[in-house]
């Protein structure tokens, strides 16, 4: 079944469902800040006016088409890792090593885009991990080498490797998903990974009182952890059997698997930025930070989500 | 600058098009206190001096609308050596030039930069004077005191920038993506005496240096 630009229908009731939230959020911020102008909600409001953009660049990039999809794809870990690489410190003498580091990212999403798996899955890990630092040391640079070969290795993998694992869902989810394809499995993983971060921030808003890791990230707290997180696996269970091939409780469960896993990508780059001494990423996003603010819980949902979905339905 | 229609096309598409898309896409300005821009002509733009990318970066800064009135403040000696390179500097990137060292030999050099404020332009100018070692913040020429003594009404915004110098250094033609900070100071007035707003604006571009958080780069 077929709607709109040839997509799924499903597919459109789930874009219909984003924005129908969207409108509901703006809705409140709106009645808020009408009853309390000023530096109260400022905050609030600049997220949400963020995620109108950032929400209308993903439905329309992903919808339109599948090489529209995968270039965008591109680009965020483009700008995940520029983001990266710019915080932390580097060598002057590695400046063209980080040049070849940008260019490891068309070529990872190219192998995702031709769902050519076994390249996919050992490009950076096993080829990159092995290239730059035998690069940095045909240079002859020794002085902080150990920690020039960590540091770019690691925001390889964080922005580069993990981030690709969309692109590769998308492409390779049409042959287990044959109703409503890779978009659907992508949306699935996009939409309930942001949900849940958005779930997890106004549970400990309203109800936050123990605090998880207060050394690391001290606004995240068990009641937002638990409540989002079941909001979350309610949400997935409810979406899970219209966009992939699971049914209630597989959706549930991968919805778990979501937010959990989402969770621990926002600690890890939380614990990233206080060793940094920076409270964002960058400025990118008003009201959210860097990219990597908005994307730290994808870069751990997204491969979780994908080898669990690999593991128990892929042929 | 060009009175000829399809040069000034020129340089709106260029300023427009490609400087927007390295600046603002490939690379990536993160602004602290954009309100402190000016809105309009006459003004100063001090800026540190990394890269042939900051007077691009500064100038992407300001709406299109006010592109016309933009001038950045060069060296003659580096800029207008003559063929494309002076004809590109002169007409489509707009610089004002100035002959570096010919104060000590009683002129002013830059007094075509000032009769461009009296035009209510907006100059960009680097009191460092020249790109030196990328990311090392050297002390200001004496210049700008004199020019903001003399057009004591025009605000001196300094501007901070930390990025452009690991992207584009001197001697480089390799363009490496780094994102770029960008921090705008209050403006500054030459009612003092010029060495004084020289040790003034120093300090504030110092001040908006110690208030970032800036990585390594060694």
């Amino acid at each position: 079944m077929t709607g709109l630009f040839g997509l799924p229908a499903n597919v459109g009731y789930a874009t219909a469902g984003i924005y129908a939230v969207l409108i509901a959020a703006t809705l409140i911020v709106w009645l808020l800040r009408r009853r309390e102008p000023g530096e109260r909600y400022q905050e609030l409001a600049d997220r949400t006016e963020s995620w109108w953009w950032m929400i209308g660049a993903f439905t329309v990039c992903v919808l339109l088409n599948r090489t529209v999809a995968i270039v965008f794809l591109a680009f965020i870990s483009y700008l995940a890792l520029k983001e990266y690489l710019s915080l932390i410190p580097t060598r002057r003498i590695d400046r063209s090593v980080l040049l070849f580091a940008y260019l490891a990212i068309p070529i990872q999403f190219y192998w995702a885009a031709i769902d050519w798996y076994g390249m996919f899955i050992v490009f950076v890990p096993v080829w990159m991990f092995l290239f730059f630092p035998a690069l940095m040391a045909l240079r002859g640079e020794t002085k902080g080498f150990l920690s020039a070969v960590g540091t770019l290795s690691w925001g390889l993998m964080m922005t580069v490797f993990t981030l690709s694992h969309m692109a590769w869902l998308l492409a390779s989810g049409d042959k287990v998903n044959p109703v409503i394809g890779g978009v659907g499995l992508l949306f699935f993983l996009v939409v309930l990974t942001q949900f849940n971060d958005v779930a997890q921030y106004c549970w400990g808003k309203l109800f936050g009182q123990h605090k998880v890791t207060p050394a690391v990230s001290p606004k995240k707290t068990f009641e937002g952890l638990i409540g989002g997180i079941a909001t979350t696996i309610a949400v997935a269970a409810v979406i899970g059997p219209y966009l992939t091939p699971m049914d209630v409780r597989w959706s549930a469960l991968a919805g778990a698997v979501l937010g959990i896993s989402g969770f621990l990508g926002d600690i890890t780059l939380s614990a990233v930025k206080r060793d940094l001494g920076v409270k964002d990423t960058g400025g990118l996003i008003p009201g959210h930070g860097g990219i990597l603010d908005r994307v730290d819980s994808l870069t751990y949902a997204a491969p979780a989500f994908v080898h669990f979905i690999r593991y128990f339905f892929y042929p | 600058m060009s009175k000829n229609p399809f040069v000034k096309l020129l340089r709106l598409l260029f300023f427009a098009v490609i400087v927007r898309a390295v600046i603002l896409v490939a690379l990536g300005l993160t602004v602290r206190h954009r309100e402190r821009l000016p809105k309009d002509g006459p003004a100063v733009l001090a800026g540190n001096h990394n890269s042939n990318l900051d007077a691009l970066a500064i100038m992407s800064l300001m709406p299109l609308r006010l592109l016309p009135k933009l001038r950045p403040v060069a060296a003659m000696d580096y800029f207008l050596t003559g063929g494309i390179r002076s004809w590109f500097a002169n007409k489509v990137i707009g610089i004002i030039p100035v002959k570096r060292g010919s104060g000590k030999e009683g002129g002013n050099p830059l007094q075509l930069a000032e009769e461009a404020l009296d035009r209510g332009e907006i100059l960009v100018i680097f009191p460092e004077g020249t790109r030196g070692e990328p990311e090392i913040l050297q002390e200001f020429k004496k210049g700008i005191g004199h020019m903001a003594q003399a057009r004591p009404n025009v605000p001196v915004v300094p501007i901070f920038m930390h990025g452009l110098g690991k992207a584009l250094p001197r001697g480089s033609l390799l363009l490496v993506p780094f994102n770029v900070v960008v921090s705008v100071g209050e403006p500054l007035y030459g009612t003092v005496t010029y060495s004084e707003f020289v040790s003034k604006l120093q300090r504030a571009m110092t001040d908006l240096a110690a208030a970032e958080k800036l990585p390594a780069w060694e």
